[in-house]
């Protein structure tokens, strides 16, 4: 058992998490404010800004994939601008990947913050208005320690549904080892050279690896609902 | 000095409505909004805490707060607002929940002490009951030391002898800060007890304004008891009618004749009165 452990290549795993990690980071960022802005508005563009953002579940992976590497190949004005103002090439590259992985994964992030917000108490955020504190000082110190379970949800599914992501990852990405080559890619690679035992061990870990986040995620809520923050 | 002068055009439950308020204010009174629900008295003290948009004027002493359609922010207002459901921070201990308003922890321990609250200043809100919680929320608004407090209907979740102990509370603070306090409330002895001047909302419009004595004993004519209350049933014994009516926390009989049971309908609201030369009164 050890030894097969030892010939296993785990550069596809770390590229997996790592592109995960920084997708989580990105989409968190950007995702605050706009989860936010959809809780809190009555606006006639809300309809359609939600739906955007739930586009990338409905979607087959290779439309989404298709329509990014269209939109950023060097044939593309976005590409062009890219290439030419910073230098960075966004296709068959890693960052390339972070930024597809964006568009696929913001749902994750998105919705469960929106629900979240929504479910706070409005009285609590006008509280925090009344004490004199801005929006962005009311999200940080009263929305978000308030909604956590939202919030664990939001992360860790963003986290694990990046890492299980193949369809855009293999569009965009391609398949450079070290630089596009993930956990996901590499499983159907090793079926496709009939390399069935490498498959297997790559696909069991997945399968461990995902159980055992979302069993935290379950965990977590649970418990944060016992004590009631 | 407070002048109010505004106008919204509401959609409540009662279909369209105008909120159309015309008020001032002295300084360091105390007022109670009353009027049943649906007139317009959350509306209106959201209205001055600057979380509701309206046209119109509101000057607070020097300051303006709204001209025409231009409202100063709810956080440059410097308010207190105490909630009906307490609305205090839950991830924040008792202690925080003062200080979030402003880091003054003189002014937090003194109000914690005030309202007999210090032991309890590390715990979390859910920890605490209902009337320990409305006094937290109570400490929090004054934390701005308000020049204005604004309180929409904050005793109505307790019980009567919690209501008493805060009632008093909130008496004490509003003269020890010499605060201007307007504080939405249905239940009369509370207004009795606490406010010098009684606003009653109808339909968005001011019926009537007038000291709690004026404005709340109902008697009229000769009569010198007179209750409202609701007819829960009319039972009949032997040949006469009882009808049973709910007084506030109270049910008491009265006889009726069979005329007068003809015109009542059990739920409606009446009214029961009675002459009373020699009445007697005892403490309990």
């Amino acid at each position: 058992m050890i030894e097969i452990l030892q010939t296993i290549e785990f550069e596809p795993f770390l590229l997996s998490f790592k592109l995960a990690g920084l997708t989580t980071f990105i989409l968190f960022i950007i995702s605050v404010p706009l989860a936010w802005y959809l809780s809190q508005t009555g606006s006639k563009v809300k309809p359609f800004l939600e739906a955007i953002t739930a586009l990338p579940i409905v979607l087959p992976p290779s439309v989404l994939g298709f329509y990014i590497l269209v939109a950023l190949s060097h044939n593309s004005p976005i590409g062009v601008f890219f290439e030419d103002i910073f230098g960075i090439k966004l296709v068959f590259n890693f960052t390339g990947l972070v930024v597809a992985s964006c568009f696929y994964s913001l749902p994750f992030m998105v919705q469960p913050l929106q629900s979240g917000f929504e479910s706070i108490n409005k009285n609590m955020l006008e509280a925090s208005y009344i004490a004199g504190k801005g929006k962005f000082e009311t999200i940080i110190k009263v929305a978000l320690p308030n909604i956590k379970p939202a919030l664990m949800t939001a992360i860790i599914v963003t986290f694990a549904h990046t890492v299980g992501e193949f369809g855009v990852v293999l569009m965009v990405g391609g398949s450079i080892p070290g630089e596009t080559k993930v956990a996901s890619v590499a499983i159907y690679e090793f079926v496709e050279i009939m390399d069935y035992k490498s498959a297997h061990i790559y696909s069991a870990i997945m399968v461990v690896i995902s159980f055992l986040v979302l069993l935290s995620v379950y965990i977590f809520n649970g418990r944060a609902k016992k004590i009631g923050v | 000095m407070i002048k109010i002068d505004i106008n919204k055009k509401l959609h409540g439950s009662n279909g369209k409505m105008n909120l159309d308020v015309d008020l001032k204010i002295d300084e360091g009174d105390f007022i109670a909004l009353a009027g049943q629900s649906g007139s317009g008295k959350t509306t209106l003290l959201r209205i001055l805490a600057g979380l509701e948009e309206s046209t119109g004027t509101i000057k607070v002493g020097n300051e303006v707060w709204l001209n025409g359609k231009k409202a100063l922010a709810s956080q440059k207002r410097k308010i207190g607002f105490v909630f009906q459901d307490y609305a205090l921070f839950p991830n924040m201990t008792v202690l925080d929940n003062l200080l979030f308003v402003q880091k003054d922890k003189e002014l937090a321990n003194k109000l914690l002490k005030m309202t007999e609250l210090i032991e309890l200043k590390d715990r979390l809100p859910n920890t605490l009951s209902g009337g320990q919680k409305q006094r937290v929320s109570l400490c929090r608004a004054m934390m701005n030391r308000p020049k204005l407090l604004l309180m929409d209907e904050p005793l109505s979740a307790l019980d009567p002898a919690m209501r008493t102990k805060l009632q008093n509370e909130i008496l004490t603070l509003h003269k020890e800060f010499g605060t201007t306090t307007i504080m939405v409330s249905h239940d009369p002895s509370e207004i009795y007890r606490l406010a010098n001047r009684v606003i009653v909302l109808n339909y968005g419009e001011i019926i009537n304004d007038g000291t709690p004595k004026d404005v709340l004993l109902k008697t009229s004519g000769s009569q010198k008891f007179s209750f409202e209350g609701e007819l829960l049933d009319i039972v009949k014994v032997d040949v006469i009618n009882i009808a049973i009516v709910s007084i506030g926390q109270q049910l008491v009989e009265v006889v009726v004749s069979d005329e007068e049971t003809k015109s009542l309908k059990i739920g409606q609201s009446v009214s029961v009165s009675t002459k009373a030369f020699t009445p007697m009164i005892q403490g309990l």
